[in-house]
């Protein structure tokens, strides 16, 4: 019984505020896409990110005097004890020969010996975006002869992730804010149509918080309907935006995240956002009408 | 049970002094009458009883909670102990008699069984019998009272306190519900009446207690409504 009035006055607020309501949802399907937007963005270059630093390999030459093959591993450990350095593979000039003729004809190499080649590591890094001061650090070493990097793709990409993760945190710090905002004056104008039945309640001894659930209740089925709605839209969006990302670039680095694979998670953080918005606009409407 | 010792209550927003050096004592089955002109602190020194306002200094004491010190997350239960009516009824409009009073009952958690033997019996006992179903808009200023009347008896306070509850009634009405509330007080509860109204207070032989400008003038017991 004590269940079924709370479910129902819930319900019932929305429905007399039914247009306020439906602009409540709106907002918040709306603030949700909008931080989703930005969060699955940021997801995909940090992922784009991921792919560089994987295929983005540092090689290190070692000079020409360590042409003893002992000698040259023995690079190894200073080379690993450099900051930023996640993996270390030796190469040596035999293999790099035999990788160099099975990747291009092998008549080039006609004659050539394999003195030619220096002894290598293969270096991979944790964060690309030290990798300038990684590669002088590397430069450093006693017995290194070269380093290797591609600096300016790096470079760049850290850029846009740095400046996307500020934005979006900005965005949904804002946006979180305005949502809270638009519910909790929603609800307040359902606590001012009610206000003589809240007197009543307080006057016969109702407790603050069972005078506050109706108002908690109607916050969460806006927020939870606001969830779901932004949770649909933002898939059907996402797989829009990305068919066509990938239709128009072919053949790009471009990697995007299938969304069954982030479905979850966007599922279960607007959820919670929604959730923590209706509660809080709920509790924060009511507040005025509690002190007494 | 009421304890007042030197009470002063003043309204900083206004600069008002609505009460000062109030001390009286109402006992448990007491029927007492609350006069004098408007704008003298009647309805103040019932929202103290409420735990509306708080005394700005002095002590009072209501059903054994001190007003002054109690806190917040307190008062649900402190004004469970209390039956409160006011000169406007207060009823919710678009809730028919029946479910005024049990209104009353389930937002304090009674169970449904209970509430359904209960407000009938309440019903019948203010004169409202037959009348479950129809809306305060279809009621009399009289009859209106009266639910409002069972709304606050319904959970068996210990003390019913009414701010004129008279003020917008006739004469006959007037009376009626003053003899409602004395078979109410002699069934065992506590009331007390604010009014303004010199003749029905004569037509009873009460307690009465007189305030005039924020300060207490006179308490009589079997006492009478005189002019100042
Ligand atoms: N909420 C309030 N804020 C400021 N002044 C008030 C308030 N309530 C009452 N007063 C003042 O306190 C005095 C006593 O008022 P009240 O207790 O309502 O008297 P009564 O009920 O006897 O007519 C009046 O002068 C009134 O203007
Ligand atoms: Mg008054």
């Amino acid at each position: 019984m004590r269940l079924g009035y709370l479910i129902r006055e819930g319900f019932r607020s929305i429905t007399t505020h039914g247009f306020m309501s439906f602009a409540t949802v709106a907002i918040i399907v709306a603030c949700l896409i909008i931080m989703g937007s930005v969060s699955l963005l940021s997801l995909n270059i940090d992922a784009m990110i991921k792919d560089l630093e994987d295929q983005n390999e540092i090689v290190v030459f070692v000079d020409e005097s360590l042409s003893d093959e002992a000698a040259a591993r023995d690079l190894q450990r200073n080379i690993e004890a450099v900051d930023n350095v996640a993996s270390v593979q030796f190469v040596s000039r035999g293999e790099a020969m035999n990788s160099f003729m099975s990747k291009y004809d092998a008549s080039l190499m006609e004659g050539i010996d394999e003195e030619v080649f220096r002894h290598r590591f293969v270096v991979h890094l944790n964060d690309i975006a030290h990798m300038s001061q990684t590669k002088a650090d590397l430069e450093a070493i006693r017995g290194v002869a070269k380093v290797n990097a591609h600096l300016d793709y790096a470079k760049s990409f850290v850029t846009i992730r740095n400046v996307v993760t500020v934005v979006s945190m900005v965005l949904i710090v804002m946006l979180v804010f305005v949502s809270f905002f638009i519910m909790s004056n929603t609800i307040k104008l359902a606590t001012f149509g009610r206000r003589e039945e809240i007197a009543i309640m307080k006057m016969v001894g109702a407790t603050n918080s069972f005078i506050r659930l109706p108002f908690v209740v109607e916050g969460l089925v806006l927020g939870i309907m606001g969830g779901c709605i932004a949770f649909l839209a933002t898939w059907g969006l996402y797989n829009l935006v990305t068919g066509r990302v990938v239709g128009s670039i072919t053949g790009t680095l471009l990697n995007v995240i299938p969304f069954r694979n982030v479905a979850l998670q966007v599922f279960v953080v607007y959820m919670a956002i929604s959730v923590l918005v209706g509660v809080f606009g709920g509790v924060n409407a009511i507040k005025n009408y509690l002190k007494v | 049970m009421v304890v007042m010792q030197n009470v002063r209550k003043v309204y900083e927003s206004s600069n008002t002094v609505a009460l000062d050096n109030v001390s009286l004592t109402i006992e448990d089955g007491e029927f007492v009458f609350l006069v004098g002109p408007s704008g003298s602190g009647k309805t103040t020194l019932m929202k103290l009883i409420t735990g509306e306002v708080r005394p700005t200094s002095g002590r009072v004491v209501v059903n054994d909670f001190d007003m002054g010190t109690i806190k917040r997350r307190r008062l649900p239960k402190m004004r469970r102990t209390l039956g409160v009516v006011f000169q406007d009824y207060r009823l919710i409009k678009d809730m028919n008699v029946y479910d005024n009073v049990a209104f009353a009952m389930r937002v304090v958690g009674t169970p449904n069984r209970e509430i359904r033997t209960r407000v009938p019996y309440i019903l019948e006992l203010v004169g409202l019998e037959g009348r479950e179903k129809r809306m305060p808009g279809e009621l009399s200023g009289g009859e209106q009272q009266r639910v409002a009347i069972a709304r606050a008896l319904v959970n068996s306070p210990r003390m019913i306190v009414a701010d004129e509850p008279t003020g917008n009634l006739d004469p006959v009405r007037s009376l009626e519900l003053m003899l409602l509330l004395e078979k109410i007080n002699e069934m065992g509860t506590t009331v007390v009446v604010v009014t303004h109204e010199k003749e029905l207070v004569n037509a009873f032989s009460k307690r009465v207690i007189t305030i005039d400008s924020g300060e207490m003038t006179g308490d009589t017991s079997e006492g009478e409504y005189y002019d100042i």
